[in-house]
């Protein structure tokens, strides 16, 4: 969109990587905790996309610019980032399944078994 | 006008994101959640990344989100599980914590990154399908990016596998 | 009027708006036509009459169980969520209102092709998706929010169909959008109506239905939209005998009325966009007018006509298309019984997804094949994967014979018989006066 400055975008970026960060400090249920790892991980996708479109775009001289001129580092490291959130998803909500089929409560400060 | 329509967007979903960690039942996060991601994939189209954007609706809010509603419904069928947050003693540390977070980045990266100007294309647009079009993402994704990309399956592999073994009931 | 309309032409928003109510309002004519087909052809299918007595034939009757639905008291149950009660059946119409807007209804030729199609972006496939995933959150809050048990469980058994149908339903359009290299449904639509598999000079339209794979692929996409609009056999989050009415259980008044509608119009909206993937859409027949004209003579003004007749009226036959898949739908409505849980996962997760899937292999071993050596290598390799198919599932049929042996005989006999009796109703006779004795 033109007229908006890159640091709008990073504003929002950041301010959401914030309250994703606080949100997994803050709250006790996992399934929430989970979704503010989904938050940050997009707060990062929306930078990772704003720098790639407001990077200055030149291409070499006098070559003729085809599909290949693109510079689209930023859109694959977003896929990537995409992926690694569905697997993260899948594996997580089967453990936090697993959990509640153990014991009837899930609440991140009770998991302490480990701890000894 | 475009810098309006932007701070809408941007205030909604700050405010969606505030909501997923401010309201009480899981249900409403996970909704504040969804509204924020399809705001996100709404300003993913305004940076012309239009296939990401697209993705985004589908992977997120058509999958993730969807598995995330359907496990907090599945729980609270069976029975009576406390959801519900009972204590509050790192709530204002933590807030403390996360303002203190964003002023720092948002200092580390205002000075250096304020004056970037908006995007503009000097040079002759490449021939064929535009910026955010599939066509330059799929190429990049298949030639220069094809190890990571292979890489990216085998992980979701895994991840099916390993969540299929968790869910599996043992039959005894 | 003529100023007006060059007014309209030269704002975008007001084009983009004439474009979208073009695209809506015929949908919204054919869906009640729709309601009222299925409940006369269903009485017809099961030996009855069906809904007679309003208008002629009935006609009207939907009209008339709108206004009756428009006027019900609105009875909001105690302990709902009531943001959610209240958005769920405005989500359940945004699939329905939002997909249609990558579908073009006529020709590029035609004189309607200035409103058609509404947005032609190039991501078009994967907005049909995702604008269909959409759906799903309907179903769910539905189901959430009517603190009814029933109720959610419904909205459980939506949510779990929906991804799992989705996946063999993306598969299968990834199959098409591979064949034709594009994910524009505008360029997927006209690529059809080139000649036959390439060759030149044949009067017949390549239709995506034509080509073998192209046609597993439309038959994964219709189970798969079956079970996406949540029809019979596929309409588990609704089965009245298990779940009273499933996720609408607790709706009333209009906002049941929007969850019928939204049924309705999903149904025709997803068959047009079966039409344009598979059937061509616009086209009326897979047969090129001109061609034929000039291989014989004799046939031209007939032809001229036919193709005269083809551009003008694409949308009423994108429309026909639809309406006829809708027939289909009542048809196996009328036909299948209601799929078990158990089943309803075992086809979508281990028959469709992996027919798709290999569908989907096979495909891209056509491109490189017919890229790299031609088009007669691609098709031996379709024939030598097709012989490979049928000795391995001929194999595999016969080993499974000879490991299990009338399994399913002796599982759901509940009491024990004397022995000579078992033997005899193992080898498959009918013993009449069997003597029963208690286990």
């Amino acid at each position: 969109m033109t007229g908006v400055p890159l640091i709008g975008y990073l504003a929002l970026s950041i301010l959401m990587f914030c309250i994703g960060a606080v949100g997994v400090v803050i709250r006790r249920n996992p399934i929430v905790i989970f979704m503010c790892i989904e938050l940050m991980l997009n707060a990062a996708n929306l930078a990772f996309l704003s720098f790639a479109r407001y990077q200055p775009w030149k291409p070499a001289v006098g070559q003729i610019p085809t599909v290949n001129a693109y510079d689209v580092r930023g859109q694959v490291m977003v896929v990537f980032v995409m992926a690694v959130a569905a697997a993260e998803v899948a594996v997580g909500l089967g453990i936090l399944m697993a959990i509640f089929r153990l014991r009837d409560r899930v609440d991140v400060d009770d998991l302490n078994t480990l701890s000894g | 006008m475009n810098l309006l329509v932007f701070a809408v967007l941007a205030s909604a979903a700050v405010l969606a994101a505030l909501g997923v960690i401010l309201s009480k039942s899981a249900i409403r996060s996970a909704l504040s959640l969804v509204l924020n991601f399809m705001l996100l994939a709404i300003l993913y189209f305004t940076l012309h990344s239009e296939t990401l954007g697209v993705l985004q609706v589908v992977v997120y809010t058509g999958a993730i989100m969807v598995l995330f509603l359907f496990v907090i419904m599945l729980l609270s069928t069976q029975g009576n599980i406390n959801l519900t947050e009972s204590r509050d003693v790192k709530k204002i540390v933590g807030g403390l914590a996360g303002i203190s977070l964003a002023a720092l980045i948002g200092v580390q990266i205002y000075l250096p990154l304020a004056s970037v100007p908006a995007p503009q294309f000097h040079a002759p647009q490449p021939i064929g399908p535009s910026y955010g079009a599939p066509e330059p993402l799929g190429l990049a994704l298949f030639t220069r990016y094809g190890y990571p990309f292979e890489t990216v399956s085998l992980l979701l592999m895994i991840g099916i596998v390993g969540s299929i073994m968790l869910a599996k009931r043992r039959v005894r | 009027m003529k100023s007006v309309w060059d007014w309209i032409l030269d704002h975008q928003l007001a084009l983009a708006i004439v474009k979208a109510i073009v695209w809506i309002l015929p949908i919204f004519v054919v869906m009640p036509l729709t309601i009222w087909l299925e409940r006369r052809l269903l009485g017809w299918m099961q030996d009855r009459l069906g809904p007679n007595r309003v208008g002629p034939f009935g006609l009207l009757q939907p009209v008339a169980d709108g206004a009756k639905l428009f006027f019900k008291e609105e009875i909001l149950p105690k302990g709902i969520d009531l943001l959610s009660y209240i958005l769920a059946p405005a989500i359940m119409l945004i699939p329905p209102l939002t997909i249609g807007a990558v579908v073009p209804f006529a020709a590029p030729n035609s004189p309607l092709a200035i409103l058609t199609p509404v947005s032609d972006i190039n991501v078009g496939v994967l907005y049909v998706m995702a604008m269909s995933s959409i759906g799903a959150y309907g179903l769910v809050l539905a189901g959430y929010s009517g603190n009814n048990k029933y109720s959610l469980m419904g909205g459980l058994r939506a949510s779990a169909q929906l991804i799992s149908y989705e996946l063999a339903m993306g598969t299968s359009i990834a199959c098409v959008a591979m064949a034709v290299g594009t994910l524009k449904v505008s360029s997927i639509v006209s690529a059809q109506q080139t000649s036959f598999y390439g060759i030149p000079n044949v009067w017949i339209h390549n239709w995506t239905i034509f080509s073998p794979f192209g046609f597993l692929a439309f038959v994964i996409f219709l189970i798969c939209m079956v079970a996406e609009t949540n029809r019979p056999p596929f309409d588990l989050p609704e089965a009245e005998n298990e779940l009273v009415a499933g996720y609408h259980t607790e709706y009333s008044s209009m906002k049941f009325a929007s969850f019928y509608m939204g049924e309705y119009l999903g149904m025709l909206v997803f068959g047009t966009v079966l039409a344009s993937l598979f059937l061509g859409g616009y086209d009326f027949l897979p047969i090129d007018w001109k061609m034929m004209a000039l291989h014989n003579s004799g046939t031209a003004p007939f032809a001229n006509f036919m193709e005269r007749i083809t551009i003008d009226f694409g949308p009423v036959f994108l429309l026909a298309k639809a309406v006829g898949l809708v027939v289909f739908y009542i048809w196996i409505r009328a036909t299948l019984p209601r799929l078990r849980y158990d089943q309803l996962m075992n086809l979508g997760w281990k028959v469709l997804l992996p027919a798709a899937t290999g569908n989907l292999i096979l495909i891209s071993a056509w491109i490189v094949t017919t890229t790299q050596y031609g088009v007669g290598a691609g098709w031996g390799l379709v024939f030598a994967v097709f012989v490979i198919a049928a000795i391995v599932v001929t194999l595999y049929r016969r080993q499974k014979k000879q490991t299990s042996p009338q399994f399913e005989a002796r599982t759901i006999r509940m009491v024990q018989l004397k022995p000579h009796v078992e033997e005899a109703v193992d080898q498959g006779s009918d013993p009449t006066n069997a003597e029963v004795v208690p286990s």
